[in-house]
């Protein structure tokens, strides 16, 4: 049976006005993922594949075009709604990693199951399951600062998962990190899509890009090329 | 998101920056202190000006001369007539023309040093009648009080007030002591049981009391021999009260040969009058303190949204990451929304507790008792909230509408 796609998007296109002239970040981009596969979107500073990913995390919206995300029609829901699709079928994995300073590991990790309304006791246990996943639960009740870049980086993808989302958004995970750590994080990434999620990678590093069998190019808010890894 | 999980994550948020937070909860503590002590200052006075004014005797009229008028219509203002005479103190006692009046006490005073031996106080003294102690209801710890005979024979006798007493002859009993006034030698015939403390300004116990005709004919050695200044009339009861305020005009008018009651040259005074004027006078007061007080709480509010505003500027990137993870707007509207009104709440709760502590304190400071009521307490916490949390409204609008890539993309 052939796989659905998760990510379905037509005709998008997204528009700035930062002054008197229009800016087109995206000119009309049509893209779909397969659920449970695993894609690389890559392009050069300024390309629109940052644009792209905010609209594929439902953190914005596009000016025209649609985008279906498991069959649903996000594009025109209120921000409300939106922060329930966010909350329950995606996860996210910044460059910054993006964890709360005052928060231990483990109650970072939890941080989308509070929004999700799961109780205290459940929200513990999954996330010291999700943290102990990452090979960190030596370091569950560590708060960020006391943790290594790589470290704080798996803390951060235990978060993007522990919700148990379609798909994971990852947005230069390993750019701030060593190519040790860059390398352990893909790793990491790469377990989870074999677990049967969705990833898409965005990057402009070539090499990092060459882990997902699927390369997406974006150049001037349009795809450039699509095309599948040729494995030996 | 749960209400529980929002306000635990707003308490940490509080505590993660304790010492900003604490000296916002300040700002509002000083002003809740503030306004909670002034109207406890306010209803501590009224309630002792009450008890002060209900000591002059229950069921009283005070009437007074009325303001003279000079040929250039220059008005004398009130009591600088002479216009009250023995005459119609005594008119006023006839039961058959006043039968709602129970007894009269016509009195007249001046500032006077008496001697005794080697001290001398300067006292008030006051011409009455025997009727003054069942008037002014009080009572005599010693000795006893002069007599209609005395004041027919002007009797060289006094009674004396604790007070005056005490600084004529100590501590020992003054009854059947000689006291000089104006060269006049007066017997201390008794002593007054003391009014205790009167915040009227008055001191109801420094006071030397002797028969109005003494004082008419030895003590004033006044150009007006028969005028009084005051009479205080009672009542027989306190539903009379109307009947003898309306005798008493009717009968004073008549004695005056005035027409009309317009141009009466004098003024009955009820007690519920006396306590409405004194109680303006100190609502005043507390209404000034207490507007002070409140000025000084909407700068803690402006604090409060001042801290607000710096923690949505500083919290922006944990925003935009709450967004990213499923956070709705009002989610985060809710949760800065309770981090401000538990700055105000707890200002609230630390300026009540302040204020019972000034509660207690201050009465030793100064004479004033401090009412603090329970309703004034919690009102002034759920006002306290109230303030942090209109004051948390913009900060925490302008939380809720942030875009979380914005949010993000801060670095």
């Amino acid at each position: 049976m052939a796989p659905s796609p998760v990510i379905e998007i037509e005709g998008i296109w997204k528009t700035y006005h930062p002054g008197d002239f229009a800016v087109h970040a995206l000119r009309g981009v049509d893209f779909s993922v397969d659920d449970g596969s695993f894609v690389a979107v890559m392009g050069p500073s300024g390309s629109g594949k940052s644009t792209l990913m905010h609209i594929l995390g439902c953190l914005d919206t596009p000016t025209s075009g649609t985008y279906h995300l498991g069959g649903q029609d996000v594009s025109t829901m209120t921000e409300q709604e939106l922060a329930r699709v966010r909350n329950r079928r995606i996860g996210f994995v910044f460059q910054g990693y993006n964890l709360l300073p005052r928060l231990s590991a483990w109650r970072n990790v939890a941080l989308p199951l509070v929004y999700m309304g799961v109780s205290p006791n459940e929200r513990r246990r999954r996330a010291l399951d999700a943290i102990a996943r990452v090979g960190l639960a030596d370091r569950a009740d560590h708060r960020p600062n006391e943790l290594s870049g790589g470290q704080q980086q798996r803390v951060a993808i235990a978060r993007a998962f522990v919700s148990n989302p379609s798909v994971i958004l990852a947005d230069e995970p390993t750019g701030n990190l060593d190519s040790i750590a860059a390398t352990e994080i893909l790793d990491f990434l790469r377990e989870l899509n074999r677990g049967g999620r969705t990833l898409v990678l965005i990057t402009h590093d070539r090499e990092v890009a060459s882990a997902a069998p699927r390369l997406v190019q974006i150049r001037d808010g349009q795809i450039a090329s699509d095309e599948m890894a040729v494995r030996a | 998101m749960k209400l529980r999980d929002t306000l635990s994550s707003g308490f940490e948020a509080l505590l993660g920056h304790g010492l900003r937070s604490l000296l916002t909860i300040l700002g509002i503590l000083i002003g809740i202190a503030a306004v909670i002590l002034t109207v406890g200052l306010g209803e501590g006075a009224q309630s002792s000006v009450s008890s002060a004014i209900s000591s002059l005797g229950s069921n009283l009229l005070v009437v007074t001369p009325g303001s003279t008028t000079s040929a250039a219509g220059v008005n004398g203002g009130l009591g600088s007539a002479s216009t009250l005479t023995l005459a119609d103190a005594d008119a006023l006692e006839s039961k058959r023309v006043a039968p709602n009046i129970a007894s009269v006490a016509p009195s007249a005073q001046t500032i006077s040093t008496l001697t005794a031996g080697s001290s001398n106080w300067t006292t008030s003294v006051v011409g009455t009648t025997p009727s003054w102690l069942q008037v002014r209801d009080r009572s005599l710890a010693e000795g006893s009080f002069f007599t209609h005979q005395d004041v027919n024979g002007a009797a060289d006798v006094t009674v004396l007030g604790a007070t005056t007493a005490e600084n004529l002859f100590g501590v020992g009993s003054p009854v059947g002591q000689t006291v000089d006034a104006n060269g006049v030698a007066l017997t201390v015939i008794g002593e007054l049981t003391s009014a205790g403390s009167s915040s009227s300004g008055t001191n109801e116990d420094d006071m030397a009391l002797v028969p109005i005709t003494t004082y008419e004919e030895q003590v004033s050695g006044g150009t007006n021999p028969t005028s009084v200044s005051t009479i205080y009339v009672e009542a027989d009861s306190a539903a009379g009260l109307s009947g003898a305020y309306q005798e008493t005009t009717d009968l004073l008018l008549a004695l005056h040969h005035i027409n009309q009651p317009a141009n009466a040259d004098f003024t009955i005074t009820t007690q519920s009058q006396l306590q409405s004027t004194a109680n303006s006078v100190n609502r005043t007061l507390t209404d000034l303190l207490a507007g002070i007080a409140a000025i000084s709480l909407l700068v803690g509010g402006i604090g409060v949204m001042n801290i607000m505003l710096v923690s949505v500027t500083e919290r922006i990137r944990e925003i935009g990451l709450r967004k990213a993870v499923g956070a709705a707007p009002n989610e985060i509207r809710r949760q800065f929304l309770v981090e401000a009104s538990s700055l105000g709440l707890l200002g609230g709760i630390g300026g009540v507790l302040l204020g019972l502590v000034g509660a207690i304190v201050l009465p030793h400071l100064e004479s004033n008792p401090v009412t603090i009521s329970p309703t004034a307490a919690i009102g002034a916490v759920v006002v306290a909230m109230a303030i942090g949390l209109i004051f948390g409204v913009y900060p925490a609008s302008r939380a809720a509408r942030l875009s979380p890539i914005d949010a993000l993309r801060n670095e």
